[in-house]
């Protein structure tokens, strides 16, 4: 190649992009990175989105990709740029979120040697990624960031970082092309153990207490395993239940699902983790909010379990089958296989199995009891969501009860709508990531359900939402507590509430003004309904102060070191004392 | 369906059929081939130490230079359960292109180098000599009041040399840790 062949770094940086079909990036510049900046500035297929602190546009490109689909795109500065990521690149890597963080470093001449604004962005960000690199060399500049788009959408998809140093940048090199990389390095998915696949076929068939639990895996996944799942529910009559992140796969309306399981899962779902004779994990990973005390999880179960990776296998249960690969096309070789075999269930069985289940539903374990006085927390979402189903809609939250509630409360008929800190449960994700939603479905309705105390975490926010004219929702139930916190304090240390006060609140209602958005203050039950219409109807972003009640507890609820079978339905009795060796867990 | 045999039952034994995630532990040599990019050591006993995993022995050294490739060989102790999410944990790993569990996988020749110290004159010196000679370890540097032996063998042979030449005046000892290959025609 000739020197006439040759561009900079940083045009290589913004070309590799725009050749990944990148169209929108979340970012904040500095010194490290302004060589990049300069080309985006002088380029128009990029779109720059200026947040206000880097951690939210981590979140917002986390909101952008779950609810696209696509990859996201974050560039920072170096140091405290680097450094204000690591929130939101963990936060991905729990949830299993692809996105791509470009970060300025300082120039290669100049590392190690603490420099102004020097940080070993490798260093800190490796155990936080799915991969990183250190590019050193303009000429391989494109070649490494195309590995990164690959790195972080094949597999089990996650986050990856590029530090790039200033003189890299500057420099000239050569570009390689998106389709020209090597691709080695890209894990081969193993092909499906057909043995396996046929055993845990057996088992379905023989299955006389079966329940399907799927998770983010699924969505992540793709439309053809929502697709698949969905026809397999629907050729077995088999419950399903999913974990907070595989809300949507299967819809909340359709008439097998059991709700949300887990800690603060509905109690037919956990009862029927706990009795069930066949589980059919799909894309999810026993997480500990999952599966309570492990001992005594499903303890009569066959279990299989389809996961991309194989690291999830017997990592915290052990199961009988597992089947390792993409849930798409294990599930279709699955459904596929069981059909041609007849399709056949113990139906029988089944039906006496469902007797039991809809014994537990009527239990109404999301059952509260509402006020007239004040609004309940679980009211004031039951009405989010009555006024707003029927919307083009995507929901995010915060961390907390609001986000529990959210979860039991708001139904989700399709994948992709419902994003949410699950593994890492980082307060502060919601409101960001809700802008990044919105940039990426300018036409639909975005509400972020949060807490007062999750949401002042990344409020700056507003900068952003009002300079892009995103008509975000802010949905806060403000309890005036960290309430989930209060909860444990309560549940759990002798109600001594050690700083778990949301103290010298901002007024949210002057608060929006300041930014020239809408507030609303909404304290009365019988206002609420107009107010979240109003919400809806105004064509900006709002930030909708519901006052609620303050102690409210998140039931129902498994505590910690108790099995499924042991969950608390309501207000605390003696013998649902949460135990001491619960108590030291999390 | 799981018999319950006693812990710890020979694996090599017929009637293996011992439930796989028995809570014993057992030392693992894992031989590792990665990429010898700049991090990869750093990722490998990150992943080590973030999920509180052990390392009994560690040596690395690229093996393929056209290739870039190096061969990390680490002795861990786990469960079996542990042994293999150490395992899945490390194929993730983009620069990591094989794992094999040199343990599981059959026979396999594990040697460890080690250079000792030994400062004595007299009869402590001659025997330490002697000694040296039946592990058949050389003398690679002496002085009128030392010798630096070099051994090679198995962990067990170089602890067994250690012992011995520690009554002697054994000063300094440094080793290499583990390096292995399966025995046999076949690369693992
Ligand atoms: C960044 C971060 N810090 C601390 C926590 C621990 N934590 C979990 S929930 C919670 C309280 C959240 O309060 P709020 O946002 O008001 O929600 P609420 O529970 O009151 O609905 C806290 C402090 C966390 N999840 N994330
Ligand atoms: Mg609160």
């Amino acid at each position: 190649m000739t020197q006439a062949n040759k561009i900079t770094g940083a045009e290589i940086v913004i070309k590799a992009l725009i050749d990944q079909g990148v169209d929108t990036v979340f970012g904040y510049p500095g010194g490290a990175i302004l060589p990049i900046y300069d080309e985006l500035f002088q380029q128009k297929k990029i779109k720059h989105i200026l947040v206000r602190h880097e951690q939210a546009a981590t979140h917002a490109a986390e909101g952008y990709a779950r609810s696209t689909g696509k990859i996201g795109v974050v560039f920072v500065t170096s140091g405290p740029g680097a450094t204000n990521s690591v929130t939101g690149l963990t936060d991905a890597l729990m949830d299993s979120v692809p996105i791509v963080v470009i970060s300025g470093q300082v120039p290669t001449f100049m590392i190690g040697n603490d420099a102004f604004q020097e940080a070993d962005t490798v260093g800190i960000t490796r155990p936080c990624t799915k991969h990183n690199w250190l590019v050193k060399d303009t000429n391989k500049l494109a070649e490494t960031i195309h590995k990164a788009f690959e790195v972080a959408g094949t597999g089990r998809p996650g986050p990856v970082l590029v530090d790039v140093p200033k003189d890299v940048q500057f420099a000239s090199g050569c570009y390689t092309k998106k389709n020209e990389i090597n691709k080695t390095f890209i894990k081969k998915e193993p092909s499906i153990d057909l043995n396996m696949l046929d055993e845990a076929i057996n088992r379905l068939e023989l299955a006389e207490r079966p329940i399907i639990y799927s998770g983010g895996g699924v969505i992540n996944s793709g439309q053809s395993a929502v697709n698949s799942l969905r026809n397999l529910v629907a050729g077995t009559n088999f419950p399903i239940t999913s974990t907070l992140m595989g809300l949507g796969s299967y819809p909340a309306s359709g008439k097998n699902w059991l709700g949300m399981l887990g800690m603060h899962g509905t109690y037919e779902a956990n009862m029927s983790m706990h009795g069930c004779d066949f589980m059919l994990c799909i894309g999810a990973r026993f997480d500990d909010r999952i599966t309570g005390r492990i001992d005594a999880f499903s303890p009569n179960s066959y279990k299989v379990h389809i996961d991309i990776d194989p690291s999830s296998i017997n990592k915290n249960i052990t199961v009988e089958a597992p089947l390792i690969g993409d849930v798409s096309h294990i599930l279709r070789t699955l459904t596929t296989r069981w059909k041609e075999r007849g399709s056949k269930i113990k139906k029988k069985k089944l039906e006496t199995w469902w007797k039991s289940i809809n014994d537990w539903k009527a239990v109404k374990s999301l059952g509260y009891e509402n006020s007239s006085n004040v609004i309940k927390p679980q009211y004031a979402v039951q009405r989010l969501e009555e006024l707003t189903k029927s919307y083009n809609r995507f929901v995010s939250t915060e961390v907390g009860q609001h986000q529990m509630w959210a979860a039991q409360f708001m139904g989700f008929e399709e994948p992709n709508r419902w994003m949410t800190s699950g593994g890492l449960g980082t307060m502060g994700y919601g409101f960001p990531a809700s802008i990044g939603i919105q940039i990426a479905h300018p036409n639909s309705l975005v509400i972020n359900v949060a807490g007062e105390a999750s949401w002042l975490m990344n409020m700056q926010e507003l900068g952003t939402a009002v300079q892009y004219r995103l008509p975000v929702k802010q949905f806060i139930l403000n309890n005036e507590r960290l309430g989930m916190v209060r909860q444990w304090q309560e549940l759990l240390h002798g109600e001594r509430y050690s700083h778990s006060w949301s103290d010298a609140l901002p007024d949210f209602v002057k608060l929006a003004e300041a930014y020239g958005v809408k507030g609303i203050r909404c304290e009365d039950p019988t206002n609420l309904d107009d107010c979240i219409r109003e919400m809806i109807d105004y064509p900006g972003p709002v930030i909708f102060d519901c006052l609620v009640e303050k102690h409210e507890n998140c039931f129902p609820m498994i505590p910690s070191g108790k099995a499924h079978n042991e969950m608390i339905l309501g207000e605390q009795t003696e013998d649902n004392r949460i135990s001491d060796d619960g108590a030291v867990l999390v | 369906m799981s018999l319950k045999l006693k812990k710890g039952v020979n694996k090599q034994s017929a009637y293996n059929l011992r439930d796989p995630n028995l809570d014993y532990e057992a030392a693992h040599t894992l031989s590792i081939i990665v990429d010898n990019e700049s991090g990869v050591l750093a990722r490998v006993i990150g992943l080590f130490s973030g999920r509180g995993y052990n390392i009994d022995s560690l040596t690395v050294a690229e093996v393929d230079p056209n290739g870039h490739r190096s061969r990390i060989t680490i002795v861990t102790t786990g469960t079996p359960k542990v042994v293999n999410q150490i395992k899945a944990q490390l194929n993730r790993m983009v620069p990591v292109h094989k794992v094999i569990d040199l343990t599981l996988k059959g026979k396999a020749v594990q040697r460890e180098l080690a250079i000792f110290k030994v400062v004595g004159t007299g009869n402590q010196r001659v025997e330490s000599l002697r000694l040296a000679d039946v592990f058949r370890a050389k003398v690679v540097d002496s002085t009128l009041k030392s010798f630096t032996f070099e051994l090679t063998g198995t962990s067990e042979k170089i602890d067994a040399f250690a012992e011995l030449m520690a009554p002697l005046g054994l000063n300094e000892i440094a080793r290499t840790g583990i390096v292995a290959l399966l025995r046999g025609d076949n690369s693992s």
